[in-house]
């Protein structure tokens, strides 16, 4: 069904350059071409490998400062009313903008780019995880504490089962974000990458160039989405009795 | 283990503030392997008490003495197992160091055998309720914690599993207490029962029953339920 579907996009593309002209929309095995070619010089793997690096890297910053954070204020009222303000704000500044201070402040740097990519993911991850925490149930809590689980057995069997599809729902959202603002973040200040070469192609009005760039992108993205978060996700959900 | 309970107020706050006294006065010894029957009126604050005992709730006044460390197993009344693990695993988590045979043999008691593997989410309530028994057991409580193990069980199951309790109780140096409003189960499985007034819940009567559990015949029962009704009667 998904090889259908994959089909009809191509096919609709196909039309759709017929319609408006291959200059400025280039029917598919012209863009296939630009991406042999990259592929053929190593340069999309280049550019493909550095993006996915920064993308793990800030994702997995962005998670685990994220969990803890928000596990923290989802266990402390002082700390939630500490956090809450800075919350609001960050959530709330557009990617852009932290983009820019992060290279202002920062330099040119991938340590810049990265943080700026991971604190922009960060706050959804906290909320998430704050609400996560706070739906723990309490009964549980104290069946732990009378049976006298350690700390490390209480937290590892009781409260992150608890806990998990909340990070799963972090880790899913957070994902779709972090790909939309790592381009953002090698567009403005980066001198590899996905954003990068689409900047390039952006410039020289180079459009087989910037379609191919981003139909690897596009490419990469449905890989990891179905051969690693999915299932992920249902192996999470394991011992939930299946919905008819 | 020897239980002293002396507890002269507990008190809650509602929303407003208002401060509700929910048990008055309550003290009483358990010796070692004795079972102890709290029986009282629904809502009379039974659940509370037992929080104060197992250590779940220090705001109280008054003073509850148990011997230095000993091991608290506890049946809540929802079974409260752990759904993203398997019976067994439940179990285990709980009772590390339980060894394969006795657990076996626990299994085979409350009937559990078939059911080793299975998720909570895949028990009947009967179940789930002979599991978490199972896991307060495993780990060979100094002091076992009932509360309301048999309620909204139907009334075959009930006494199946009241008389498979009755059987693991057997020859324990197991302190127990047992929260019930049901005066079948309070006469069936206690040495000793303690009848709570409505709130602020206080103990009205002491009533030790001599017959031992193991031989205690039907006409013992009615007397003694005999006896609970006379003493509500005084009682108003």
């Amino acid at each position: 069904m998904r090889l259908v579907s994959v089909a009809v996009f191509f096919v609709t593309w196909w039309i759709a350059s017929l319609l408006v002209g291959g200059a400025k929309l280039p029917p598919p095995p012209e863009v296939l071409q630009v991406m042999f070619a990259q592929a053929k010089t190593g340069a999309l793997f280049l550019n493909l490998g550095v993006m996915l690096a920064r993308v793990v890297v800030s994702f997995a910053l962005a998670m685990s400062l994220g969990t803890a954070i928000g596990y923290w204020m989802g266990r402390h009222r002082l700390a939630d009313r500490l956090g809450d303000p800075w919350l609001i704000i960050l959530l709330n500044l557009p990617a852009l903008v932290i983009i820019v201070l992060a290279y202002i402040w920062a330099g040119l740097t991938e340590t810049a780019a990265i943080a700026a990519i991971a604190i922009n993911k960060l706050p959804t991850a906290v909320v998430t995880l704050r609400e996560g925490t706070r739906a723990l149930d309490p009964a549980l809590d104290e069946m732990a504490r009378i049976f006298d689980f350690p700390r490390g057995r209480a937290f590892r069997h009781v409260v992150l089962p608890q806990l998990a599809p909340y990070i799963a729902a972090a880790a899913r959202s957070g994902l779709a974000l972090i790909w939309k603002i790592v381009l953002v973040a090698e567009f403005l200040g980066r001198p590899n990458g996905v954003g990068f070469e689409i900047g390039v192609a952006f410039q020289l009005f180079d459009i087989p160039l910037l379609l191919a760039y981003s139909l690897s992108f596009a490419a990469i993205v449905f890989l990891i989405e179905t051969a690693l978060v999915q299932p992920f996700e249902a192996r999470l959900s394991r011992w939930r009795p299946r919905a008819a | 283990m020897r239980l002293e309970v002396h507890i002269s107020s507990k008190e809650y706050a509602n929303a407003a503030g208002a401060r509700h006294e929910v048990l008055r006065h309550i003290a009483f010894t358990l010796e070692g392997g004795e079972v102890g029957v709290i029986v009282g009126p629904s809502g009379c604050g039974k659940t509370t008490l037992l929080r104060i005992l197992t250590g779940l709730d220090h705001d109280y006044q008054g003073r509850v003495s148990r011997p230095g460390r000993q091991r608290i197993g506890m049946v809540f009344q929802e079974p409260r197992l752990l759904p993203w693990r398997s019976v067994e695993d439940n179990i285990r988590l709980a009772a590390p160091d339980v060894d394969a045979k006795r657990l076996s043999a626990l299994f085979d008691v409350l009937e559990l055998s078939g059911h080793r593997s299975h998720f909570p989410g895949e028990l009947s309530l009967g179940l789930a309720r002979r599991v978490a028994l199972a896991r307060a057991l495993a780990i060979d409580p100094d002091f076992l914690v009932l509360d309301e193990p048999l309620a909204s069980l139907d009334e075959a199951l009930a006494a199946r599993l009241r008389s498979q309790i009755a059987l693991l109780l057997e020859g324990r140096s197991t302190t127990t207490l047992l929260v019930t409003h049901n005066l079948d189960d309070a006469v069936r499985l206690g040495d000793r029962l303690f009848l709570l007034s409505a709130r602020p819940a206080t103990i009205l009567h002491t009533l030790p029953i001599r017959a031992p559990r193991s031989v205690r015949s039907e006409s013992d029962v009615a007397d003694i339920k005999n006896e609970i009704a006379r003493l509500n009667h005084a009682n108003g």
